[in-house]
C-alpha cells in the first residue's frame, strides 16, 4: 500500500444515497456533488442528517442504497480526507503528542514531523501548549487541536461537524478564521452548522437537509435571497425546527 | 517494535522461572511426606540441619496428616514417608508401595483438657474409661478428623471403650479436619478435650487454660515408622538419597540426635529403631 | 502483650527466616502477576476489540474462573502436576514454580476481565477518531493499551492483591515446605495453628505493610503519570 494516496478525494459525488437503520432513513435519496473550491455549508434542523452525511462523505458509513465516489473512486480508503467530529476525543497524551499520533497514522515522513507539529500548532493558535495534556485543554482549544490533527493528514477535503456548536463567540471566531485560511490554501471544506449567520459567513454554497432529504443546494447569496422551496423559506425564517 | 520486546521479555521470564526445577532434579534433595504432629513438635527444624551438615542432603518436608502423607507416597510425589500409624503403614507395605518399614522412635499421646475439667476425668488411669466418661457427660471433644496418626489413635481408643463413635457422636463431638495445632487452638477456645501427641503439646505455645488430664496408659503409646517409596512403582524416587536418610535416622548417630531433642529440658521422642516389634 | 513485643522484635532485627519468607512471597506473587499480565492484557484487549468466533464462550469461561475458589484451582493444578498426573514428569509439584502456575491461573482472568472493560470503554471513546485516522488493527490495540495504562495498573494491583493474599491454592501445590515453598500467608497459617502467634503476627504485619506500600506506590505513580499525560 502506498505511503500516502497521491490522488485527490474531491469531487465527492453522492448518487441517490440512502442510509437506513431499520425502517428509519437517516439519509434518503441524496444526490449531491461536493465540488472542489470554496466551502460548502450543510444546514438543517436537529436530526436532519447532517452528521450522517458528513460521515458518509468521510467513508465511515457505507450507504445502504446508492453509492459515493471520491474523484470517481468507489470504496476509497481515507487518503487525503479528514474529519473533525462535533465532540472530538482527545488522546490521553499531550497536545503535541496528539498531532504526532495523527502524523504517524498518516505515515508522514519522520524527519519532518517535529517541524509540522510546530507549524500546525501555530496555525491553530495553540503554540506554547505543546506539553499540556490534551484533555486539560478548554473546549475551544480541544476543537482547535482536533482541527490540527485533521490538518496533519494534509487533506484536500476537510469535513467539520458543527465545529463551533459549544463555543463562545471568541472561540467561534478563532475557528472560523482558521477554516477560512485553510480554505484559502485550496482545501475543500464541508462544514455543518446550526447558525445561519455562520452559514452566510463561511459558505460559498449551502445545502439544506431536512429529515434525511436534500431540500435545496444553491450558492449562498441565492439561497438566502431567493429560497425556492417551502422548507427553505421556513428554515430561514426560523420556523423549521425538526 | 514494542511487540517484539515484550515477546522476548516473556520468553526470558518463562525460561528463568521454569529452569529451576529442572536443576532441582539433579541436586541433592529429597521430599519427605510426614505428619503435622512431627512438624509441629519442631523435630524437623532441629534434625534436618544436622543431617544436611553431615551429608549435604537437603530434606524437604511436606507435612500433612498420616493418611494424606501415605497417599502422597502412593502418588509418587514423595521419596520417603515418615508417619505414625502402624496399621496404615502396614497397609501401605501390603500394597507394595514400599518394600520395608523401619521403626524409628516413639512418644505417647496425652489427653488434653481444660483446667476446669468439666467431665472430671483428670487423673483417671484408664484412658478408655476417660473417653467413656467424656461421652456420658457429653463434654466437648475435638477430633482431628483428618486420617492422621493421632486421629487413627483416637478412633481406636473410642473402640477400646466399646463406643461406636460414628453412631454415638453428638454435637459435643467436633471433627475439624485439621492439624494438631489447629485442634489444640480449637480446644482451648472452646473448653474442650482433645487427644494430642506429647511432642506437639510440649512445643505448643498457646496452651492457655489447657493441661494434660490423662497420660501413661499403654494404649497411648505412639510409634513412628519410616519407609522408602517403592522405586519400582515410581521410577522418579531418589532411592539412594532417600535410603541414606532412613539409614541415618535408625543409625546410632541419628537415634542419639533424636533423643537429644528437648524442649525446656523435656525429651519429646524416644528412639527405638532397635525394637524389631515396634 | 508478650506476643506483640516479640513480633516487632522479629521484624526489626531482620530475622533471616522472616525475610526469606517475605522474599519468596514477593517472587511468587510478582512472577505470577507478570505472567498473568502477559496473558490477560492482550486477551482482554482482544475480547474488547475483536469479534472472533467463540468470543462469548471465552467470556463465560473467564467469568467462571474468576469466581472459582482458589483452593479449587489449587486442587486442579495439584492433580495436573502430581507425579501420577499428566504433567508429573515435569516434577513441578511442591516447588515455587507450581505456586506461580496456580496463582497465574487465578490472576489472569481478573486482569483479562478488567482489561476488557477498560479497553471497551476507551474504544467507545476513541473509535471515531481512530477510524477517521485510518489506524490499522495493531496500532489500534497498542494505542488503546498505552492510553489506558493507568487503569490497567489498577487492574494489575487487583491481581497482585489477590495473589498476595491467597493461601489455599499455594499450600496445596507448594506443600508449605520450610525454606522452599513457605510464603507469608502459608507461614501465618502454619504458625497460627502451631500456636506461635508472635511469628504469625510479625508476618501479618509485614504482609500488610507490603500491600499498603505497593498500593501507595501505584497510586502515586498513577497521579504523577496522569498529571503529566492527562
Amino acid at each position: 500500500m502506498s505511503m500516502r494516496a497521491p490522488s485527490s478525494d474531491v469531487p465527492v459525488e453522492f448518487e441517490d444515497v440512502s442510509v437506513l437503520v431499520g425502517p428509519l432513513a437517516l439519509l434518503d435519496g441524496i444526490t449531491m456533488r461536493i465540488a472542489p473550491g470554496a466551502p460548502t455549508v450543510l444546514i438543517g434542523p436537529n436530526g436532519a442528517g447532517k452528521t450522517t452525511l458528513l460521515r458518509v462523505a468521510m467513508g465511515l458509513i457505507a450507504p445502504s442504497r446508492g453509492r459515493v465516489t471520491w474523484a470517481g473512486r468507489e470504496n476509497a480508503p481515507p487518503g487525503r480526507r479528514a474529519i473533525v467530529f462535533q465532540r472530538p476525543a482527545m488522546l490521553r497524551r499531550s497536545a503535541a503528542a496528539n498531532i504526532r499520533y495523527a502524523l504517524a497514522a498518516a505515515a508522514a515522513p519522520r524527519a519532518t514531523r517535529s517541524e509540522r507539529i510546530a507549524d500546525l500548532l501555530a496555525l491553530v493558535g495553540l503554540s506554547g501548549l505543546e506539553r499540556r495534556p490534551a484533555r486539560r485543554l478548554s473546549g475551544g482549544e480541544q476543537q482547535r487541536l482536533a482541527l490540527a490533527r485533521a490538518l496533519a493528514r494534509d487533506p484536500d477535503l476537510l469535513l467539520l461537524d458543527e465545529p463551533t456548536a459549544s463555543l463562545d463567540p471568541a472561540a467561534t471566531k478563532a475557528i472560523e478564521d482558521i477554516v477560512h485560511s485553510v480554505a484559502a490554501r485550496g482545501v475543500k471544506v464541508v462544514m455543518s452548522t446550526h447558525d445561519l449567520g455562520q452559514a452566510r459567513r463561511m459558505g460559498d454554497d449551502v445545502a439544506l437537509l431536512h429529515r434525511g432529504r436534500l431540500i435545496e443546494h444553491a450558492p449562498v447569496t441565492e439561497f438566502f435571497a431567493m429560497p425556492k422551496t417551502e422548507e427553505a423559506k421556513r428554515f430561514i425564517a426560523g420556523e423549521l425546527l425538526v | 517494535m514494542l511487540d517484539c520486546r515484550i515477546v522476548v521479555a516473556a520468553a526470558a521470564l518463562a525460561v528463568i522461572t521454569f529452569a529451576a526445577p529442572v536443576a532441582n532434579a539433579q541436586d541433592k534433595s529429597i521430599v519427605v511426606a510426614s505428619t503435622t504432629s512431627t512438624q509441629d513438635s519442631g523435630l524437623f527444624e532441629y534434625l534436618l540441619p544436622i543431617f544436611k551438615q553431615k551429608t549435604g542432603i537437603t530434606v524437604k518436608v511436606v507435612a500433612q496428616g498420616t493418611g494424606q502423607a501415605l497417599d502422597t507416597g502412593r502418588r509418587g510425589d514423595a521419596d520417603v514417608v515418615f508417619v505414625h500409624a502402624k496399621s496404615a503403614e502396614e497397609k501401605f507395605l501390603a500394597e507394595g508401595q514400599s518394600l520395608k518399614r523401619f521403626p524409628v522412635m516413639y512418644n505417647d499421646f496425652v489427653l488434653i483438657g481444660p483446667k476446669s475439667d468439666p467431665a472430671h476425668v483428670k487423673g483417671i488411669k484408664d484412658v478408655a474409661k476417660a473417653f467413656q466418661t467424656i461421652k456420658d457427660k457429653q463434654a466437648s471433644f475435638i477430633s482431628r478428623g483428618d486420617r492422621s496418626g493421632t486421629n487413627i489413635a483416637e478412633l481406636k481408643l473410642w473402640k477400646d471403650a466399646g463406643i461406636d463413635i460414628e453412631k454415638d457422636k453428638g454435637p459435643w463431638y467436633k471433627a475439624i479436619g485439621q492439624g494438631m495445632g489447629a485442634a489444640l487452638n480449637t480446644a482451648g477456645a472452646g473448653n474442650a478435650y482433645v487427644l494430642s501427641d506429647r511432642g506437639t503439646w510440649i512445643h505448643f505455645k498457646n496452651k492457655g487454660d489447657l493441661e494434660i488430664v490423662v497420660e501413661g496408659d499403654k494404649r497411648m503409646f505412639n510409634q513412628y515408622g519410616v519407609m522408602l517409596v517403592n522405586p519400582a512403582k515410581h521410577p522418579n524416587v531418589k532411592k539412594e538419597l532417600g535410603q541414606h536418610f532412613i539409614d541415618w535416622l535408625i543409625s546410632p548417630d541419628g537415634q542419639k540426635t533424636i533423643a537429644n531433642y528437648k524442649i525446656n529440658g523435656q525429651q519429646l521422642f524416644y528412639p527405638n529403631a532397635d525394637d524389631a516389634g515396634a | 502483650m508478650d506476643t506483640d513485643a516479640s513480633a516487632l522484635h522479629l521484624v526489626l532485627t531482620g530475622n533471616p527466616g522472616l525475610y526469606a519468607i517475605v522474599l519468596l512471597s514477593l517472587v511468587v506473587s510478582l512472577t505470577a502477576l507478570a505472567f498473568a499480565a502477559l496473558i490477560g492484557i492482550p486477551l482482554g484487549a482482544a475480547l474488547a476489540l475483536v469479534r472472533f468466533p467463540g468470543r462469548e464462550v471465552v467470556i463465560v469461561v473467564l467469568n467462571a474462573l474468576m469466581g472459582l475458589p482458589p483452593v479449587v484451582i489449587g486442587l486442579a493444578v495439584f492433580l495436573l502436576l502430581s507425579r501420577s498426573g499428566p504433567l508429573g514428569s515435569w516434577g513441578l509439584l511442591f516447588t515455587p514454580q507450581a505456586m506461580i502456575i496456580a496463582q497465574t491461573i487465578m490472576v489472569a482472568p481478573i486482569i483479562a476481565a478488567l482489561t476488557r472493560q477498560t479497553i471497551e470503554d476507551l474504544w467507545a471513546e476513541y473509535r471515531d477518531e481512530l477510524t477517521a485516522m485510518n489506524v490499522g488493527p495493531t496500532l489500534r490495540i497498542a494505542t488503546l493499551i498505552w492510553d489506558a495504562r493507568f487503569s490497567l495498573v489498577t487492574a494489575l494491583l487487583a491481581g497482585f492483591g489477590r495473589a498476595a493474599a491467597e493461601v489455599g491454592a499455594i499450600i496445596i501445590v507448594g506443600g508449605n515446605i520450610d525454606g522452599f515453598t513457605r510464603t507469608m500467608t502459608t507461614a501465618i497459617a502454619l504458625e497460627t495453628s502451631k500456636g506461635d502467634l508472635s511469628l504469625a503476627i510479625g508476618l501479618g504485619m509485614v504482609l500488610l505493610a507490603i500491600i499498603v506500600v505497593i498500593n501507595a506506590f501505584a497510586w502515586g505513580a498513577r497521579r504523577l503519570g496522569e498529571h503529566f499525560a492527562g
